[in-house]
């Protein structure tokens, strides 16, 4: 990852999504300093599962709205918000109320479909090797931002920013929870976001990643925006009382020179919104 | 206007209408999608299906009543459901006049006379309501595979609109036995090069409904003088080969007006009296007509020898959310592929014969076609049903939720994990994809943990420190164990997660110690962490999500069948629910 110029990382405490959001934000320097005019944006939200937006098995709608909002002030020229969800991807968009809330925001939805697909190969991979990448929507993006929710996860551990670039692997990427701490590594190599963007306001700490039920979720009040996914990871793996050490992943995609594990290192701004 | 270009107008409305409402029933809420399209308007307009339900369950379902608007004016008027309004007669009669355009005057009368197989749609009528009409002995709905409504409603959304999305990049939809709907479609479509609206004439079960219902007609086409010269134009465009010229069968008029307009001395007229010529009624003998009962009557019980709908039920036969019991179930399906074919999902299939003759384009779901499984927040299908055998059901109850709490969800099957083809199970290979898309909360998927030793994982120290461990043997595959899943087993120590190797050494993390280093000499177990899946039978919903995700992609390793669903209490696994 090259040195980055200025914070790299802010953690909001408060209850209410778009305000940490947009603190989190202005902490790091403000949108401008991600979104320039005349930008393509792409923003890969989690639409994973055809699940409404309470019970929290996606990114939040608002969240994402506020996100397009605030990249078209900056003046990007387009904002598109795509998935290759798990669940039917219409459905997935509209029952998880992201489609509705991004297209009123002003953005474009882009679903997958066989033609937005391309074999790729990832230098220094050993699992994304000719295979399948949802590549059609960041074809001439400016800037990509990950926005994802903090959600337990059985098989890795956790699902939060590293883990959401699953959606761009095509094909049959579920032969890949056999390792799934080496491909979530591989995608953190891979995928180079202009931003991140962890919303741990509620947290899914049961049943996940698909919940189904209010009582999955516990309120963590936390919202985290950072240049450097792992340290956001890292950072998220506390809300769901996890360490570093719990997440191979973590320590694998800060090897492959993803990130760090040590945000602490980052000097994360902490502060509070009500 | 002249009124065959009223019928004209008619008839390219009402297939336009027709078309329209097969493409519109895409979920979404686009002008194009189903917002509040009437998409079952054409099925609840068809009496076949009023009539016939009401023989099988001896009820109708409230949206059949407005068939009434096309039994009414047939009473009065004849069959001009047939000749103005249907859109399979619309697409026959267009391909009929395509097909002999080029034909001569008397090749054409040759084309359209009357003949007398074309009493076999009053049989197959007949043959029909026979089966429906006996509940005693055994009642079954099959109007649905010749009813003209379900057969194009069928055709088109499940074979043509498909295909053309397909063509567009609008969606791939895919449906298992589409060729044998194609074929059907395709072969009455083609069987107008033979004969104009062979289907009309010989097979429609609808339109000998119309025939009998209009029997009694007030209005009628015919000659109002028994003479003329006997040129025989009136009838070379004759749509129902009903013979204007003579003595007309009545019952074979669709009401298209062509003889009216065709007879260049205006002695055709449709009028209140009896065509002077003569007039003949459907033309079915006793002995087929007696024939026909028997057949339709037997048949039911000919079919359920295979006890299909006893204890030689076919566990794949897996039900939409909110069906009705099979038997009842079967009373009331048209097979008009609407469910099917609105499933966001793609889930719903059109059924085949593996679960019964009956069970033909009947919908059943297939986990392996269609984008994830049936979906937990949708139930569109019940919705559209037009005779309700797939009730509709709201997504509380669909979820047993609020005051279907005690009910609990509907269960449409249960999934069933394959322990010899299950990753984790079989193949000492971490998965659990199953685990992580079952929807339900909390998951009816649940794992237990476990450790495997590999296969030649024992291993021999040769030097050990807290960090690390030399082995005697070279073997392994330099970070073949630093997935994560990979740990290392010492006797009378926890076990501890392998962080990276190379061909003799394994590395730990620095985090922890042992409490004794391992001497050297002793024997180490290279283990691999599994969670292994296990199936809640009380909790699972038989959604079939997790078959769909399975990456054990031929015969999957988590299968759902049809057992304990909800519909049915004996099939249920449950001693109590």
């Amino acid at each position: 990852m090259p040195r980055l110029q200025g914070r790299v990382m802010s953690v909001v405490s408060g209850s209410d999504r778009v305000k940490t959001a947009d603190k989190a934000i202005e902490l790091l320097g403000g949108i401008e300093r991600f979104a320039k005019p005349g930008d393509i944006v792409v923003i890969k939200p989690n639409a994973a599962f055809a699940s409404p937006p309470m019970l929290g098995a996606t990114t939040n709608p608002d969240l994402v709205a506020e996100v397009v909002k605030l990249c078209y002030k900056a003046g990007a020229k387009k904002v598109i918000v795509t998935d290759n969800p798990i669940n039917d991807p219409a459905s997935c968009f509209t029952i998880s109320g992201i489609g509705k809330a991004a297209t009123q925001a002003g953005a474009e939805i882009v679903l997958p479909g066989n033609h937005l697909f391309k074999p790729t190969t990832l230098p220094g991979g050993t699992l994304i090797k000719n295979w399948p990448i949802f590549f059609g929507p960041f074809e001439k993006a400016d800037k990509l931002i990950g926005i994802s929710p903090v959600k337990n996860h059985h098989r890795s551990g956790a699902s939060m920013v590293m883990k959401n670039w699953y959606g761009l692997l095509g094909g049959r990427r579920n032969i890949f929870h056999q390792d799934i701490n080496t491909i979530i590594a591989e995608l953190a190599m891979m995928v180079k976001p202009t931003l991140v963007i962890l919303d741990g306001i509620e947290t899914m700490v049961t049943n996940g990643p698909t919940g189904g039920s209010i009582s999955d979720l516990k309120r963590t009040n936390t919202m985290i925006a950072s240049c450097d996914m792992v340290a956001a990871d890292s950072y998220g793996a506390g809300l769901l009382g996890l360490t570093v050490s719990d997440l191979p992943y973590l320590k694998k995609a800060q090897a492959a020179g993803a990130g760090t594990t040590d945000y602490e290192s980052l000097k994360p701004i902490l502060t509070a919104v009500d | 206007m002249r009124i065959v270009t009223v019928r004209r107008i008619s008839q390219v409305f009402f297939f336009s209408l027709f078309v329209w409402l097969c493409i519109v029933s895409t979920v979404g809420d686009k002008l194009w999608q189903l917002r509040n399209w009437p998409i079952n308007w054409f099925l609840q307009l068809d009496p076949l299906t009023a009539i016939s339900t009401a023989l099988t369950t001896h009820t109708i379902y409230r949206t059949l009543i407005w068939s009434l608007i096309i039994v009414m004016p047939t009473i009065i008027l004849g069959r001009f459901f047939c000749g103005w309004v249907c859109p399979f007669g619309s697409l026959h009669h267009l391909v009929g006049l395509w097909a002999n355009k080029k034909k001569s005057a008397s090749q054409k009368v040759q084309l359209n006379k009357y003949r007398k197989a074309q009493c076999i749609k009053y049989l197959v009528l007949v043959l029909f309501l026979s089966a429906a009409a006996f509940p005693s002995l055994a009642a079954t709905l099959q109007t649905g595979l010749l009813d003209p409504i379900s057969l194009i409603t069928r055709s088109f959304n499940l074979v043509l609109v498909p295909i053309a999305d397909r063509a567009a990049n609008i969606s791939s939809r895919f449906y298992e036995g589409a060729w044998l709907i194609f074929t059907i479609f395709l072969a009455a479509v083609l069987l107008n090069l033979v004969i104009p609206r062979f289907y009309c004439r010989f097979i429609c079960p609808l339109g000998a409904l119309f025939a009998v219902l209009g029997r009694f007609a007030i209005w009628r086409i015919g000659k109002n003088q028994p003479e003329c010269i006997n040129c025989k134009l009136c009838e070379q465009s004759c749509e129902g080969g009903c013979e204007p010229s003579g003595n007309i069968k009545i019952g074979e008029c669709v009401l298209c007006f062509n003889c009216r307009q065709d007879c260049p001395h205006e002695l055709i007229n449709y009028q209140t009296q009896r065509s002077s010529a003569g007039e003949t009624s459907p033309d079915i003998s006793r002995r087929g007509f007696v024939l026909s009962v028997a057949s339709g009557v037997l048949a039911v019980p000919a079919v359920r020898l295979s006890n299909k709908l006893g204890r030689n039920w076919h566990h794949k036969v897996i039900r939409p959310p909110g069906a009705l019991a099979e038997e009842e179930f079967l009373k009331r399906c048209v097979k008009c592929g609407q469910c099917t074919r609105v499933c966001p999902t793609n889930v719903i299939q059109p059924g085949g014969i593996e679960g019964g003759l009956e069970n033909l384009w009947t919908p059943v779901l297939n986990n392996r076609i269609g984008s994830s499984g049936c979906q937990l927040n949708c139930v569109a299908c019940g919705q559209v049903c037009p005779t309700s055998a797939i009730r509709a059901i709201t997504l509380l109850e669909k979820k047993g939720l609020g005051e279907f709490a005690g009910a609990g969800p509907i269960k449409i099957g249960t999934a069933f994990v394959d322990r010899n083809r299950c990753l984790p199970w079989a193949m000492d290979k971490p998965c659990i994809v199953c685990q992580e898309n079952c929807p339900v909360s909390p998951k009816a998927i649940y794992t237990q943990e476990c450790f495997n030793t590999i296969r030649d994982g024992i291993l021999t120290v040769k030097v050990a420190t807290d960090k690390m461990i030399e082995t005697v043997e070279q073997t392994t595959l330099p970070n073949k164990f630093a997935s994560g899943d990979y740990y290392c087993a010492v006797e009378g120590e926890k076990k501890r997660k392998i962080t990276a190797n190379t061909e003799s050494t394994i590395e730990f993390s620095p985090d922890e110690n042992f409490g004794k280093i391992p001497a050297q000499g002793s024997k180490i177990e290279i283990q691999i962490r599994l969670q292994k899946p296990y199936i809640d039978i009380e909790k699972c919903i038989g959604c079939g999500i997790c078959e769909h995700e399975c990456p054990v992609s031929g015969k999957r390793a988590v299968r759902v069948s049809a057992e304990g669903e909800t519909r049915s209490s004996d099939r249920r696994l449950l001693l109590k629910r």
